[in-house]
């Protein structure tokens, strides 16, 4: 039943796996160089990003082509690098593994990595902090290579860290702003919750297997109780919930849009919020195992599927709502991932699609406020499309692909993971109707709210601040827009043509395909239909000649408030977390002041009281202490005879 | 009548001198009581050595005299210097090292 | 001397007639408030340990103990308490609060710790030195020393002479001025109209010649400078009863005798030398002279 390639690679890896690490070690070294060199790097420093990320996808793609090459049982390669920490009886070594699904990651990566640095060429032109920007990015890059590449899940912790720590650091790349610098570290915090079960799920399986690689742990996997499993499943989803910003843990994707645009384009397109996604698909052979945790993770990314919808649906912050939509998309992606291996197949699908049109769309916003002067309130654009034609058109490309609308990007991997929702576990029916229902559902009102977005922005009457002219952007950032948007129209064709499903299979524990509880052309149909009612309230509400947009929020009601409110998560977190933590620390503060301290200083008030009874003993008369010598003299002598009696 | 009688005589002594050096101030008359105390021991020393009839003891105690003489030179020239600096010899007065 | 386990009578006769007057100049340790008393009682009782100890067979101990302890020893504390001061007695108002009960009853205590350590004690059979003195007890002695203890001796000679040299090293004093001359000295005299010649002897045309007693001049005038200076601040100039009697009642009357006259003579406080001027050395007994030679303008 399991795929034996998977459990352990013993294949020799060929010789551009083995030279694979540099694609790690070409963006890691361009970072630290850019950090260390410091001003002097000014000039050139973008350049040098840009060119570390391009030779990255270079390496990159030399590996991916040579996998290609190679027959398909000898593609999962693991290659050892060096002895990292060596313990007696259980090493630790510093590998990566190079197989199908590390390798998608490593394209995805590598290629909408160095689509956003040329892009952040032209967008950060005028920051004189650029050089450190693209160190950042950089850093970002290589970490989350490191992430998807590492053979052990402990070079995946680095990679995980390595990725907090780029995200932080750029979400509070303008930190002297309070609000970025407090959403940073919000961001910072929300992932070192995810990251306490990432902890507890590497402890588990060093103390239950005493293995931490892959092979060590899939292995281990097969062999273990149902229990165990469970319990690293659901840590693995907690720490997958902490980097995806999937409930409860999603309060900080939105604050992160405090980051310059092209870094949220980043964030969501290709690195950072999938390598949650990622860890649930790689730990497929644990989840195999886990119908509980499965069922965890289903719930959880539907659950975050409709939360992000209905949030987007209420933003009138372009970012924000572009980030509830991530959001909502890695709720698909978590719940196909959470389906099986070929639900996971499907999710990794909608992962590089995804990666595409958000990148795009993304840019696109960016473009936007480039030529809107920082603004971001969707209710002061509208007409865009005749001002910006290019931005224009591959926002509709962007647009069209998450709508899923065919032939787009989207259609084929979003459908396919609708279809995969509503296939049932044996036994257990509801589920498929369920999952099935919402995310369909879901689907219908992504397309309302990704229409109300792209109305709002491009359609409709102008609504302008007198100070803004729009304008086209440079192409330098035009060019990058317009390669993403290819992606978001040929690139859901291109993978199905090719059988994308199939190549990465074998990675991937083996499945079965199970037949949804409706008839697979049916549910296509009525999710079509969804999105077209979807889009056309939207259209009629804010992209028609008649429809008016106010300048201002209208009144609304209780759902709508509350979605303008990120459905009070905030509210939520500071009465469940913020409050009751402050509240232990300052009991904790306080027992530590008034007990500990207090037994402390107590003991000391004892021994102070004491030493000043004896201390007058110590009266400074030479007599007094002739006496007391007597009486001990006296004391040992009675004893000694007392002894001897 | 035994050598306890001896013994007994310089417990007697030693107990003078120990009450002198408790009870007395001027350091001088202190310092005799402590004597008094090697004088004891002396007489103690000799007792035993004629018990067991054997010059040891009394070699012991000829070297306690050396050795008292040595100390007195030394104690006495300590109080000259002290009452010089301080003007007394009362053995209460010189609590410096207590503070 | 004595072979037994009893002593002889003679011995015990010794013991009896020695001990107590050991113990009783002991007690003067105790009871007594001034220090040369003390040093003497303390005498008593070092020679009579010097008895004992001839009575337990080691004359060479006895005469030593004669020798260093009442000669050398308590003769140095004498000397410094003629140094601090003779008369320097001690108070017996205790300030340390029941340090003196502590001390008795902590005497006591060892009194009965010591005593009853020699009462539960069985003694041997005393042998006696004879045999082991051969008839010569120091050379038996000297013997020992010189053979066994020979290192013992060369480390006790090093202790006595660093304790030497500590002694002179702890009493030495550095000087702070110079040395007045001679020469400097008359001058000062000179300038100040002080006695140039050295004062008489005390005694001097006195009734008695002790140190305490002042010379009279030529003239029957008493010169209180030749008592030495030591007495005089201490007050122990005798009351010149030595004095003629005409000369203390005709020339100063004790009815008109100035109030303070009288009690400064007896007290030896009136005077010295630095302020008597010539004054003091001459000149007659005026009939108006009535304040007597002692009393100062």
């Amino acid at each position: 039943m399991i795929n034996n390639v998977v459990l352990a690679a013993e294949v020799a890896a060929s010789q551009a796996a083995q030279m694979s690490w540099l694609v790690i070690a070409i963006p890691l070294a361009s970072a630290g160089l850019l950090l260390l060199v410091g001003r002097a790097a000014d000039k050139w420093g973008h350049l040098l990003g840009v060119t570390a990320s391009a030779a990255s996808f270079v390496v990159g793609a030399w590996a991916f082509v040579d996998l290609l090459s190679r027959p398909v049982a000898e593609r999962v390669q693991d290659v050892t690098l060096f002895k990292w920490i060596p313990g007696g009886t259980f090493d630790l070594n510093m590998g990566i593994r190079v197989d199908q699904l590390s390798l998608t990651f490593v394209m995805l990566v590598t290629f909408v990595g160095t689509l956003i640095h040329i892009y952040s060429i032209a967008y950060m032109e005028h920051d004189r902090d650029r050089r450190r920007f693209f160190a950042y990015l950089n850093l970002f890059v290589a970490a989350m290579l490191l992430l998807v590449l590492a053979d052990s899940y402990v070079v995946l912790f680095v990679g995980w860290e390595g990725v907090g720590l780029a995200s932080y650091l750029l979400i509070g790349f303008w930190n002297h702003r309070l609000e970025y610098a407090v959403a940073a570290k919000k961001a910072f915090v929300a992932n070192r919750v995810g990251d306490v079960g990432m902890i507890v799920a590497m402890m588990i399986m060093f103390s239950q297997f005493h293995a931490l690689s892959f092979a060590g742990v899939f292995e281990a996997a097969e062999h273990a109780s149902g229990a165990t499993l469970t319990l690293i499943g659901l840590a693995l989803l907690l720490a997958a919930c902490g980097k995806s910003a999937q409930f409860p843990l999603q309060s900080w994707l939105g604050d992160a849009m405090a980051g310059p645009t092209p870094v949220s384009a980043l964030i969501h397109a290709a690195t950072m919020v999938t390598a949650g996604v990622y860890l649930v698909v790689r730990s497929g052979p644990i989840f195999e195992h886990t119908p509980a945790a499965r069922l965890a993770v289903v719930t959880i990314g539907a659950i975050t599927l409709l939360y992000g919808a209905i949030v987007g649906c209420a933003k009138d912050d372009m970012k924000k709502a572009l980030a509830a939509s991530t959001m909502s998309q890695i709720g698909y992606m978590m719940l196909a991932a959470g389906l099986g291996p070929v639900g996971g197949i499907f999710a990794i699908m909608h992962l590089v699609t995804h990666g595409f049109f958000k990148a795009g769309m993304f840019l696109g916003a960016g473009s936007v406020m480039h030529a809107m002067k920082d603004q971001v309130d969707m209710r002061r654009f509208g007409a865009l499309n005749k001002a910006m034609k290019v931005t224009w058109l591959t926002f509709m490309m962007g647009w069209l692909a998450i709508l899923g609308i065919p032939p787009f990007a989207g259609f084929f991997s979003k459908d396919k993971i609708i279809e995969q929702a509503f296939v049932a576990p044996e036994g257990q029916v509801w589920q498929g109707w369920v999952f099935g229902l919402v995310a369909m559902f879901g689907a219908g009102i992504t397309a309302f709210y990704m229409s109300r977005l792209f109305f709002m922005v491009f359609q409709g009457k102008a609504r302008w601040t007198d100070e803004q002219h729009p304008h086209e952007s440079p192409g330098l950032m035009t060019v990058p827009m317009i390669i993403l948007s290819l992606g978001s129209v040929f690139l859901g064709l291109i993978l199905t043509v090719v059988k994308f499903d199939e190549y990465l299979a074998p990675a991937l524990v083996e499945g079965h395909h199970g037949e949804p509880v409706m008839n697979a052309y049916v549910i296509m149909g009525a999710t079509l239909a969804l999105v077209v009612i979807g889009a056309w309230i939207a259209w009629s509400k804010f992209g028609s000649a008649k429809a008016v947009v106010p300048t201002l929020p209208p009144a609304a009601d209780g759902l709508v408030r509350a979605a303008r409110e990120d459905l009070y998560q905030d509210a939520i977190n500071d009465a469940l977390l913020v409050k009751p933590g402050q509240a232990l620390v300052r009991g904790a503060t306080k027992t530590d002041d008034d007990v500990v301290d207090g037994a402390v200083r107590g003991l000391a008030w004892v021994f102070q009281g004491m030493g000043s009874l004896v201390s007058r003993i110590q009266n400074g008369y030479a007599r007094s202490y002739a006496a007391t010598m007597l009486a001990g003299v006296i004391l040992l002598a009675a004893i000694v005879l007392a002894g001897r009696m | 009548m035994t050598v306890s009688a001896y013994l007994i005589l310089a417990s007697v002594l030693f107990t003078i001198g120990t009450v002198t050096v408790m009870v007395r101030r001027n350091s001088i008359i202190v310092f005799m009581g402590v004597e008094l105390m090697l004088n004891a021991a002396n007489l103690a020393f000799l007792a035993f050595a004629r018990m067991w009839g054997n010059v040891d003891g009394q070699l012991a105690a000829f070297f306690v005299m050396v050795v008292a003489a040595a100390e007195v030179v030394v104690g006495l020239a300590i109080i000259v210097s002290l009452f010089r600096t301080r003007r007394t010899v009362s053995v209460d007065d010189e609590n410096l090292l207590r503070h | 001397m004595n072979n037994g386990l009893m002593m002889t009578t003679a011995e015990q006769f010794l013991f009896w007639i020695i001990g107590p007057i050991i113990v009783l100049g002991a007690s003067a340790l105790l009871f007594s408030k001034r220090a040369v008393l003390t040093a003497c009682s303390v005498m008593v009782t070092m020679v009579g340990l010097a008895f004992l100890y001839v009575g337990l067979g080691s004359p060479f101990l006895g005469i030593v103990q004669v020798v260093v302890y009442t000669g050398a020893i308590m003769m140095l504390f004498v000397f410094v308490l003629m140094l601090v001061g003779v008369d320097v007695s001690d108070s017996f108002i205790e300030t340390i609060r029941g340090q003196r009960w502590a001390g008795v009853l902590l005497g006591l205590g060892l009194l009965v710790v010591l005593s009853g350590a020699v009462f539960r004690s069985t003694f041997t059979f005393a042998i006696g030195t004879d045999a082991a003195s051969n008839g010569n007890n120091a050379g038996a002695v000297a013997h020992l020393l010189f053979s066994d203890f020979a290192f013992t001796l060369e480390i006790t000679g090093c202790l006595l002479i660093i304790a030497a040299m500590g002694a002179v090293i702890l009493t030495h004093r550095v000087r702070l001025t110079r040395p007045i001359t001679q020469g400097e000295m008359m001058e000062i005299r000179t300038k100040r109209g002080m006695r140039l010649t050295p004062p008489p002897a005390p005694g001097n045309y006195a009734r008695h010649n002790a140190a305490d007693v002042p010379a009279i001049d030529a003239r029957g005038k008493i010169i209180e400078d030749s008592v030495p200076s030591a007495l005089r601040m201490r007050g122990q100039v005798h009351n010149l009863r030595g004095l003629p009697q005409d000369l203390l009642e005709d020339k100063v009357p004790p009815t008109r005798r100035p109030d303070a006259a009288a009690p400064a003579i007896e007290a030896g406080t009136a005077g010295s030398s630095d302020s008597a001027g010539p004054r003091d050395t001459g000149g007659p007994p005026e009939p108006g002279d009535t304040a007597g030679p002692e009393v100062k303008p």
